[in-house]
């Protein structure tokens, strides 16, 4: 770890205010998506215990709706409710309510079958049976129900920052793609205390006796739409545009601190993942988006690139990244990967990019075509002098350059490939590399520049004059830090840029950073 | 008081009541006896609809059950169940106050009425504030006693009242039962398929089989007059000590002798049992039992010999009639 580096404590002590933000919008997401699934999932589970035949279909549906992933609900919610919180409550409520349903029945039908008759003896109605009887003793069932329910909804809401929802998985995941270990805390430490304190504090109101719990019932509602509500003052201001960048490009000096200290740029903004932004953007959700330059969704939707007239954001050239001790076991393997440099453009990279991620064509597929088109392609050898190991970070262009790598490794050499795609973000990949768990990556020269090596602001200033003196810089570095070597570039710089819809970026004169900040300051 | 026609309940392919008819009149003890599943449980929970008959229908005065609405006609009848079903979240008082709470009674007439038939019960006040796993199960099957009396309705029906509790305490609260003042004034339909608490605490009794009455009587009708085989057959084990209970001193009066040896001691009424006599005695040699027919202001003194000699005489006499 780095020396500079700030302890935690001294972490959490900086960013006060937005991990304040954060934790309220996180205990707010988890208790209006709880609220709601109260009313939904305990109606809905005194329902099935009157028709025993619907008990089934219902519990089997809330238990499908259970097993989804958490980003893959996520994901289904946005074509349908868009992003920010409106998808995030529901897909938090649809994880809440297996467990509230299923103690609500199981509470109510375990009541004594001879206390329900002599309640209905002695000439009870319907519904006194229910509020008299069966609802106080089924209660304890019922509020493990709930407790359960929220501790799952503080876990799965560290996920809704994915969605532009915030909460503390602003924190988790932007630090993942830092490599802050700090920022991963951050988040981590106070999403494990507020599951750890809200199931304490629910063990002790179930085990409350009967008749406190009488009094419970009605201050619960109360408590529960105060808690929702902190969800809504962190987010009570607007503006004129909204930004939507990425956890990492959130925390990053070439990223959104870089904007607000070069060019003073203030903009509502909120944070989302990569993988939904530019639907966003195209959706009008988003109007100003961080993306990479050659991210073939650009194309896609419309969207223009503003000129960094500053120059902020430094070039991040690509090129396989190399452990030392995989290029002396497999002598031909940097021949083989050099076999691609200085090829792909940046046009190559977005046209291959725009096939993969809006044509939806295989990462395979559109490796294969372009290396045959490029007469590069040579069927496999079937290699048997061990296995070279590929890793690739979780985005479409990295899928392609891997597979390009693996096709040329077993077309070239006697080296057979596996592959390890899809790592969840620079520290994923770059862990993985450290560890030995594989032996190359494809990497750029600004994330190893910044946030692997994590150099000060001076010597990145110094860097940026020139694109070689970066790729100089991390090489050297790399090599003595990590015993990692840095190949030669492909050829293509996947710089962060800032982008608008091109329709409105031409309606609001929009050309550079700088006329953003313009027109945002203009009233 | 209670009038039921033809009542019919089918459970799947299985006839659980098979046209039941019976008559209950006010103040009369009627006990459904018989053996798990001949129907007498499901007879009983059709005259509060607790279960709805196929067909058929009850009149509790007069009134066609199936005409009113359910919820109030169960406020106006009492129910006692087996494992008494008090409701563990309540306490003791709030349990004896739930049909007064449904009955919109004001909060003051609810706590005098709940103390004074916690009295007659002979539990404490005390006890109101507790709950129910804090007591016996003797004292809880009071308190469902005391819960389906409370707000004094003319008929109680009892499924199985004293099933859960052990012999001690059941003899002991049959004796309270007998004695309860607040019982006597009411219309009662015990389920029960214990055949010496049946002859006990019965005026007539029901017997029944596979969702029928096989013969509905006095307890000295089925004793004596059995209907058919089943109905011999189903006293036979008991018979002795069944016959000691429903023989009383009167119906051997006349076998017992006369050779006055009044002594001006305590005497047992005549209206005893035979079974109530031979507990009162001592069994001291050449002892003596005195024994008062008040109708007649008769007194006899007898021996242990001379009681078994009568009993055998009016037996023997039976079978000849």
């Amino acid at each position: 770890m780095n020396e500079q580096q700030p302890t935690l404590w001294q972490f959490m002590q900086q960013q006060a205010d937005k991990l304040g933000v954060q934790t309220l919008q996180h205990i707010g997401l988890t208790f209006i998506s709880l609220f709601i699934a109260v009313l939904i999932g305990l109606p809905l589970g005194i329902y099935i215990t009157r028709k025993k035949g619907l008990s089934g279909t219902v519990l089997g549906i809330a238990g499908i709706l259970q097993t989804i992933p958490s980003i893959a609900l996520l994901g289904f919610m946005i074509p349908v409710l868009g992003i920010g919180a409106k998808p995030a409550i529901v897909a938090l409520l649809l994880y809440a309510l297996l467990p509230i349903i299923r103690n609500t029945y199981t509470g109510i039908t375990g009541v004594d079958a001879v206390v329900k008759e002599a309640a209905v003896a002695m000439g009870m109605s319907r519904w006194q049976v229910l509020f008299k009887v069966e609802l106080p003793l089924a209660m304890p069932v019922i509020l493990a129900g709930i407790r359960t329910a929220t501790v799952i909804n503080v876990g799965v809401a560290t996920l809704a920052s994915y969605i532009a929802a915030g909460g503390l998985g602003e924190f988790i995941f932007g630090g993942i793609s830092l490599n802050n270990t700090n920022m991963i805390l951050a988040g981590a430490i106070p999403a494990a205390l507020l599951a750890i304190i809200f199931d304490f504090l629910l063990s002790k109101v179930q085990k409350l006796n009967f008749k406190k719990i009488k009094g419970a019932v009605k201050v619960a509602p109360i408590f529960l739409i105060v808690l929702s509500c902190l969800y809504f003052i962190p987010s009570a201001y607007g503006g004129k545009l909204t930004a939507g960048f990425t956890p990492e490009f959130m925390g990053r000096q070439d990223g959104n601190l870089g904007l607000q200290s070069e060019y003073g740029l203030s903009i509502h903004t909120i944070v989302i993942s990569d993988a939904v932004m530019y639907k966003a953007a195209q959706e009008k959700e988003l109007d100003v988006i961080s993306g990479y330059s050659t991210d073939g969704r650009l194309k896609a939707y419309g969207l223009t690139v503003l000129d960094d007239d500053k120059k902020i954001f430094p070039p991040y050239y690509a090129a396989p990244i190399v452990r030392e001790d995989a290029l002396k076991k497999f002598p031909n393997l940097e021949k083989t990967l050099n076999l691609l440099s200085g090829i792909i453009n940046d046009s190559v990279m977005t046209e291959l990019n725009y096939r993969t991620d809006y044509l939806h064509q295989t990462p395979e597929r559109v490796a294969k075509d372009f290396l045959v088109q490029q007469k590069l392609f040579k069927p496999s050898r079937g290699g048997q002098e061990g296995i070279v190991r590929i890793g690739s970070k979780i985005f479409g262009e990295q899928y392609i350059l891997a597979e390009m790598y693996s096709m040329l490794i077993k077309g070239y050499t006697n080296y057979d490939v596996a592959t390890k795609t899809g790592l969840g973000g620079t520290k994923i990949c770059f862990d993985a590399m450290t560890n030995n768990q594989i032996d190359l990556y494809p990497e750029y020269t600004g994330t190893g520049l910044l946030a692997i090596l994590q150099a000060s602001p001076a010597t990145v200033t110094t860097l940026q004059v020139n694109k070689d003196s970066t790729y100089n810089y991390v090489q050297r570095q790399f090599k003595s830090r990590y015993n990692i070597k840095w190949l030669k570039p492909i050829g293509f710089n996947n710089a962060y840029a800032l982008m608008m819809r091109g329709q409105q970026a031409k309606q609001l004169h929009i050309k550079t950073i700088s006329d953003l900040k313009r027109y945002l300051e203009s009233k | 008081m209670i009038k039921v026609e033809r009542l019919v309940k089918t459970f799947g392919t299985t006839k659980a009541v098979d046209d039941i008819s019976f008559e209950v009149a006010g103040g009369e003890t009627l006990v459904l006896l018989g053996t798990s599943g001949c129907g007498k449980t499901t007879t009983l929970k059709m005259l509060n609809r607790l279960i709805e008959p196929d067909s058929g229908t009850t009149y509790i005065n007069r009134q066609n059950v199936l005409q009113q609405s359910a919820d109030l006609l169960r406020r106006g009848v009492g129910y006692v169940l087996q494992n008494n079903g008090l409701f563990p979240h309540y306490t003791i008082g709030e349990n004896i106050a739930i049909v007064p709470n449904l009955l919109k009674w004001d909060k003051a007439k609810i706590e005098k009425r709940t103390k004074e038939i916690i009295e007659k019960l002979n539990l404490s006040a005390d006890q109101l504030n507790a709950y129910p796993n804090e007591l016996s199960g003797g004292q809880q099957q009071r308190i469902g006693l005391a819960r389906a009396l409370v707000a004094d309705p003319p008929v109680l029906l009892m499924d199985e009242p004293f099933g859960a509790l052990d012999n001690v305490t059941r003899s002991k609260i049959h004796e309270e039962f007998k004695a309860l003042d607040e019982l006597k004034r009411k219309t009662i339909i015990m389920v029960t398929h214990d055949v010496q608490e049946a002859f006990e605490l019965a005026d007539r009794i029901a017997l029944m089989d596979k969702g029928k009455i096989v013969q509905l009587g006095t307890p000295a009708e089925l004793l004596f007059n059995p209907a058919n085989d089943f109905v011999s057959r189903f006293l036979q084990q008991e018979r002795l000590q069944l016959e000691f209970r429903t023989i009383k001193l009167q119906d051997i009066w006349g076998h017992l002798p006369t050779d006055g040896r009044q002594i001006n001691t305590s005497a047992l009424s005549a209206a005893a049992s035979i079974w109530q006599a031979l507990e009162a005695f001592k069994f001291d040699p050449n002892e003596n039992l005195n024994v008062i027919d008040q109708q007649n202001k008769e007194i006899k003194s007898v021996t242990f010999n001379e009681l078994m000699s009568a009993y055998s005489q009016y037996k023997t006499l039976r079978r000849h009639e």
